[in-house]
C-alpha cells in the first residue's frame, strides 16, 4: 500500500502550515511565502508526474489505493485513482506552479495569506480527484469554496464582494442537495465507498431519478451549464489572474469529473432518461454563450463565456455514453484546462501593465510585443479548436460521439465551432493587430523572462496535445471502456422486466 | 436501595451544591476581593464534578427520580465544559468592566447544578426542580450588570417570560399527572402503552412542549432571545447560548422520548412544526442584524431548529445526531463568544459587526478563529458543523422526512449568507480602529481550543460519535 496519493493531496497543506510559521518583517515574510509556495507546488507537480509514470494504463481498476478506518465501517478514508481521475491530478499539479509564478509580482498585499489560500485550495482540489469515498469527496468538493471565496474577495477587482458571494452561494446551493443524495445513498447501501457502490449497488429506478437530479444540481452549477452559469463571468472578471486560472482550469472540471464518476455509473438509467435534457442545455450553452461572448467588451468575460461554451461540448460528449464522446470529453477538459488557464495568464500579462481588461483599450500590440502575440496566437487557435492544437482533439471526438448518438445534436454543436472561431479571432484582431495608435501603449514592454517561462511550457503542451494525444488516451482508454460497459449493463438490467414478477405472472396463467 | 447508594449516584450534584455553599461563605466573609480565588475554585469544582460524573456507574436514585446513564454523562460533560469556560470568560469580562462581584462564580455553579439535575431528572417533579434552579440563577445572571439599563431589562424580560413558560409547563405536567396518575417517566410510558393517548393527555403534551420550547428558544417561543442575548453581559450570553441550551434540549429529549414513546405521532407533529419555523426564522431574521449578539441569537434559533429535526425523526440515529449537534454547537458558540468578548476598544465593549472591519489585518489570529467558527456554523466542510448537520439530515432521510431535509439544507444556504457577511467584514473591508490588544490569556485559550476542535474534528470524529451513540441508546432503552 503506497501513500503517494495522500502525500500528493496533503503536501500543499504542509506548505501552508510552513508559511504560517514564517516570522519577520513583512517583505521577508512575503518573499519567503512566495518561495515556499513555489517549491511545494513544484514538488507536488513532480510527485504527480511520478504518479503518471507508475500508473498502469491497461487496467481499469483503481490504483494507488489507500484505505483507513475513519467514521464508521461504511465511511472510510479511501483514496485511489483510475484512468478518469489520474490526469486531473496531473493537471492540478501542473497549473499550480504557474499560478504561483503569475502572482509573483502582481500580488503585493497580504502575500502570505494569498499563498496559504492557494496551497489550501490545491489540497482540496487534489482531494476531489483522489477521494474514493462519497463523504470524503464531498468534504473536499465543498471545502474548496472557502479559499476561493477569500481569493476572489480579498484580491479581486472592484465588484469582488458581489462576485465572491455569488460564486459561493450558487455553488453551495447546488451542492447541499448533493449532500442529501449522498446521505440517502448511504442509508440505502450502508456505505459511501465509491468503488463498492459502483460495483455492487443497484438503486431502484425511481430513486436513481432523484439522486441523479441532486447530483446534477451540484455539477451543473460547478460545470457551469446554461442557465446556472451566470456566476462564472462575474467570478472570472473579479478574481485575480491566478484565481481565474484555477477556476477555469480545474474547478470547472470537477463538474465533468462528477458526471463521469457518479452520474453515469451509479445512476445509469436516470442518465439515459435525462440525456435529452443535458443535450438541450449543452446545445444552448454552445450556441447562446458563444453569441454572448461575441458581444463582450471585457477580455476576461469573453474567455469566461467561451469556457461555458466549451464545457457544453464536454457535457454533450459525456452523455452520449460512447467511447469517443467520453474520451473526447475528458480530453476537452484537460486541454481546456491548459488553454483557458493560459489565456487568462495572457490577459494577466497585459493587465499587469495597463490595469485594464477593456478590449477597446488595446490594439496593435504585435508591434511592441511580438513574443506575446505569438503565444496568444497559439492559445487563441487552440481555443478555436484548430487541428494541431489540443483543443481540436477533444472537440472532434465529442462531436464524433454526438454524431454516433444523434446527428442533430452534432449539427447544432458544429455551429458552435464556427462561432468560437468568430469570437476568438475577433478578440485577437482587436487586441493584437492594427496600428499601435493608443498613446498609453507606446511604451508597453514585451514578455519578461518570468512571463516567458510561464507561457512557453504551456505553448509546448498545447501543441503536443494536438499532435501526439496517445499518452493521454493510453491512460484513459481502459477506464472509459470499462465505464461504458458498466453503464450499458446497468441500463440493460434496469430495463429488463423484473424476473420475479414474470414468474408470478406465469404461475397465475 | 440504600440512602448511601442514592447519594452516590447524585455525587456530582452534591459536589456542586456543597461547593457552592462553601464558595458563598468564603465570598460572604472576604467580599469582592476574593473573586479571583472563587473563580479558580469554581472551575476546579466544576471539573471535579465532571470527573466524578464520568466514573459513577449507571444507576438510579430516590426511587427513580434521578438517573445516571450514558445520556446524562454525555450531556453533563458538554454542560460542565461550557460552564467552566463561562466562569473564566465572566471573570475576565467583569474585571475589565471593573465591577467584579463574588456572587458571580457562585451563581454559575448553582446554575450548573440545576442543569446537572435537569439532565438526570427522570420524573416531572425532579425535572421542574432542576429547571427552576437553573432559571432562577440565570435570571440574576442576565441582570448582573446592574448599572446597565439594558442588562436589567434583559433580566426582567427573561424573568417574566420565563415564569410564563414555567407556568405553561406546570399546567401541562399537571394534566399529564391527572390523566396518567403518575409523575414518573417510566410510569407514564406504561400507562400510555396500556391505555392509549386521550385528548386530555395530548393537551398535556402540548403544554409541556410549549414550555420547554421556550427554554430552547424555538419559534414561536423565541421572542425573548434577541433582547436577552443583546442585553446580558457577553459571558452570560455565552452561558445562555451554550450550557443552558444544551441542558434544556437534553431535558426536551428525555421528557419527550422516555415518557411518550407511544405518543410519537402526537408529539412528532409539534416538533416538526417548531423545527421548520425555527430553521426558517433563524435563517431569514438574522440577515438584517448588525449587532453581533443579536445575530448570534437568531443563529441559535436556527440551530435549535436543526437539532429539533433530529428529534422529529425520533430514531436512535436522530437522537445521536441531536447529541452530536449539541456538542458541536456549544463548543463553537463558546469560542465565538470568547471572540466577541475580545471586541473591546478603548476599554469599552463594542458589538456592531462593522466594528470587526479589517480584523484580518489588525488581529489575524483572532480573525482566523472567528472565521473558522462562523464557517463551521454555516455548515461548510471540512469543519465540524457540516458533520453535525450531516448526521441530522441522515436521520431525517431515514425517517422519510425528505421535505424537511430539503428545507433544512436550503435554509442553511440562506444562513450561510449572514455568516459569510462577518467573514467578509473581517477579511475584505478596510481596517477600522484596532481593538485593545490585551484579551486575556484564558479567553484566548478558550477561543483557541474551540477553533482547534472545529478544524480537527473531522480527523477523529468517531470517538465523539461513539459516545453520542451510547447516550442515544441509553435514552431509547
Amino acid at each position: 500500500m503506497s501513500h503517494l496519493l495522500s502525500i500528493i493531496t496533503f503536501l500543499p497543506l504542509a506548505g501552508a502550515l510552513l508559511i504560517l510559521a514564517v516570522r519577520g518583517r513583512s517583505e521577508t515574510v512575503a518573499r519567503n511565502a512566495r518561495w515556499i509556495a513555489l517549491v511545494f507546488t513544484l514538488a507536488d507537480l513532480a510527485l504527480s508526474i511520478v504518479l503518471w509514470a507508475g500508473f498502469d494504463g491497461s487496467s481499469s481498476a483503481f490504483q494507488f489505493v489507500e484505505r483507513h478506518r475513519w467514521l464508521t465501517d461504511g465511511i472510510t478514508y479511501h483514496m485511489g485513482v483510475d484512468g478518469i481521475s489520474m490526469l486531473f491530478v496531473v493537471l492540478t499539479g501542473l497549473l499550480m506552479p504557474f499560478c504561483i509564478l503569475a502572482s509573483w509580482e502582481s500580488i503585493q498585499t497580504r502575500v502570505a495569506e494569498y499563498m496559504i489560500a492557494f496551497l489550501l485550495l490545491e489540497t482540496l482540489m487534489m482531494g476531489v480527484f483522489t477521494a474514493l469515498d462519497l463523504f470524503l469527496f464531498y468534504l473536499f468538493f465543498e471545502g474548496g469554496l472557502i479559499p476561493m471565496f477569500i481569493i476572489i474577495g480579498v484580491w479581486g477587482g472592484k465588484r469582488r464582494v458581489y462576485a465572491s458571494y455569488k460564486f459561493f452561494l450558487y455553488t453551495l446551493l447546488g451542492s447541499v442537495l448533493m449532500l442529501l443524495a449522498i446521505l440517502a445513498m448511504f442509508l440505502y447501501t450502508g456505505t459511501t465507498d465509491i468503488e463498492t457502490i459502483i460495483d455492487t449497488a443497484h438503486f431502484p429506478v425511481d430513486m436513481q431519478f432523484w439522486m441523479w437530479l441532486a447530483f446534477f444540481a451540484s455539477f451543473a452549477v460547478k460545470m457551469p451549464m446554461w442557465p446556472v452559469h451566470t456566476w462564472l463571468p462575474d467570478a472570472h472578471v473579479e478574481a485575480p489572474t491566478a484565481g481565474s486560472v484555477i477556476l477555469a482550469g480545474i474547478l470547472l472540471k470537477m463538474g465533468g469529473y462528477g458526471f463521469l464518476r457518479f452520474s453515469l455509473p451509479m445512476f445509469a438509467s436516470a442518465s439515459v432518461t435525462f440525456a435529452p435534457l443535458v443535450f438541450a442545455l449543452s446545445i444552448v450553452a454552445i450556441i447562446y454563450t458563444s453569441l454572448v461572448a461575441l458581444a463582450q467588451e471585457d477580455m476576461k468575460k469573453l474567455i469566461a463565456y467561451s469556457s461555458v461554451a466549451h464545457m457544453g461540448f464536454v457535457t454533450m460528449g459525456i452523455f452520449t455514453v460512447t467511447h469517443q464522446g467520453i474520451e473526447g470529453g475528458i480530453y476537452q477538459m484537460l486541454s481546456h484546462g491548459i488553454v483557458s488557464g493560459a489565456l487568462f495568464l495572457c490577459v494577466g500579462v497585459v493587465y499587469d501593465r495597463m490595469h485594464t481588461r477593456e478590449i477597446a483599450a488595446y490594439g496593435g500590440l504585435v508591434n511592441r510585443m511580438p513574443m506575446y502575440a505569438a503565444c496568444f496566437m497559439v492559445f487563441t487557435l487552440a481555443n478555436v479548436g484548430l487541428p494541431g492544437t489540443g483543443g481540436f482533439v477533444g472537440e472532434f471526438l465529442t462531436m464524433l460521439g454526438a454524431f454516433i448518438h444523434n446527428t442533430w445534436i452534432a449539427i447544432f454543436a458544429a455551429t458552435g465551432v464556427i462561432l468560437s472561431a468568430a469570437y476568438a479571432l475577433y478578440l485577437y484582431r482587436r487586441i493584437i493587430f492594427g496600428e499601435l495608435v493608443k498613446p498609453a501603449l507606446q511604451t508597453i514592454a514585451d514578455l519578461t523572462l518570468r512571463e516567458a517561462a510561464i507561457l512557453a511550457p504551456l505553448v509546448v503542451i498545447t501543441i503536443l496535445m494536438g499532435v501526439y494525444p496517445k499518452p493521454i488516451f493510453d491512460v484513459t482508454s481502459a477506464s472509459v471502456a470499462h465505464l461504458v460497459r458498466q453503464h450499458q449493463s446497468a441500463v440493460a438490467r434496469d430495463s429488463a422486466p423484473p424476473r420475479l414478477a414474470s414468474v408470478n405472472r406465469g404461475g397465475a396463467r | 436501595m440504600s440512602i448511601q447508594n442514592d447519594l452516590y449516584v447524585l455525587l456530582p450534584e452534591l459536589i456542586l451544591a456543597a461547593g457552592a455553599m462553601v464558595l458563598l461563605m468564603i465570598g460572604a466573609f472576604r467580599g469582592d476581593r476574593s473573586a479571583n480565588m472563587l473563580t479558580m475554585l469554581a472551575v476546579v469544582l466544576i471539573a471535579v464534578s465532571a470527573y466524578v460524573s464520568m466514573i459513577v456507574g449507571d444507576d438510579s436514585a430516590f426511587g427513580g427520580a434521578f438517573v445516571m446513564d450514558s445520556f446524562a454523562r454525555f450531556t453533563k460533560a458538554v454542560i460542565l465544559w461550557s460552564s467552566a469556560a463561562c466562569v473564566l470568560l465572566a471573570h475576565r469580562f467583569f474585571s475589565d468592566e471593573k465591577s467584579e462581584r463574588f456572587e458571580l462564580p457562585v451563581l454559575i455553579v448553582l446554575a450548573s447544578l440545576g442543569m446537572s439535575l435537569m439532565v438526570s431528572a427522570n420524573n416531572f417533579i425532579a425535572l421542574y426542580m432542576g429547571l427552576e434552579l437553573q432559571s432562577l440563577a440565570l435570571y440574576v445572571l442576565a441582570a448582573f450588570n446592574r448599572d446597565s439599563v439594558r442588562s436589567s431589562e434583559a433580566g426582567l424580560k427573561y424573568f417574566v417570560l420565563g415564569s410564563l413558560s414555567s407556568g405553561m409547563m406546570l399546567y401541562g405536567i399537571s394534566m399529564i399527572y391527572g390523566f396518567t396518575g403518575t409523575m414518573d417517566f417510566a410510569g407514564v410510558a406504561h400507562v400510555i402503552k396500556t391505555g392509549g393517548v386521550g385528548i386530555g393527555l395530548t393537551f398535556g403534551i402540548v403544554f409541556l412542549i410549549a414550555g420547554l420550547a421556550f427554554k430552547i428558544s424555538a419559534v414561536p417561543f423565541h421572542m425573548w432571545t434577541p433582547d436577552v442575548y443583546e442585553g446580558s453581559p457577553t459571558p452570560i450570553t455565552a452561558y445562555l447560548a451554550t450550557a443552558s441550551k444544551v441542558a434544556s434540549f437534553a431535558l426536551v429529549l428525555r421528557a419527550v422520548v422516555v415518557p411518550f414513546p407511544d405518543a410519537f405521532h402526537q408529539w412528532q407533529q409539534i416538533i416538526i412544526f417548531i423545527s421548520v419555523l425555527s430553521m426558517g426564522l433563524g435563517a431569514f431574521a438574522a440577515i438584517g442584524q448588525t449587532n453581533i449578539k443579536r445575530l448570534m441569537a437568531y443563529s441559535s434559533i436556527g440551530h435549535m431548529g436543526y437539532a429539533l429535526l433530529g428529534l422529529a425523526a425520533g430514531t436512535e440515529l436522530g437522537l445521536r445526531g441531536v447529541l452530536f449537534y449539541l456538542a458541536f454547537y456549544s463548543l463553537t458558540n463558546i469560542g465565538i463568544f470568547a471572540c466577541v468578548q475580545a471586541m473591546r476598544r478603548g476599554g469599552r465593549t463594542v458589538e456592531d459587526i462593522y466594528d470587526l472591519a479589517g480584523l484580518a489585518r489588525t488581529r489575524p489570529r483572532l480573525a482566523f478563529a472567528f472565521m473558522v467558527m462562523m464557517l463551521s456554523l454555516s455548515g461548510l466542510p471540512p469543519l465540524a458543523g457540516i458533520l453535525a448537520k450531516a448526521f441530522i439530515f441522515l436521520a431525517a432521510i431515514e425517517a422519510h422526512l425528505y421535505v424537511l431535509a430539503v428545507f433544512g439544507v436550503l435554509t442553511s444556504v440562506v444562513g450561510a449568507y449572514y455568516y459569510l457577511r462577518i467573514v467578509k467584514v473581517m477579511y475584505f473591508d478596510e481596517p477600522a480602529q484596532p481593538f485593545d490588544r490585551e484579551m486575556g490569556r484564558s479567553v484566548a485559550a478558550i477561543a483557541a481550543i474551540a477553533t482547534a476542535f472545529t478544524v480537527l474534528f473531522v480527523v477523529r470524529i468517531d470517538v465523539l460519535l461513539d459516545y453520542a451513540d451510547l447516550a442515544a441508546r441509553a435514552l431509547l432503552k
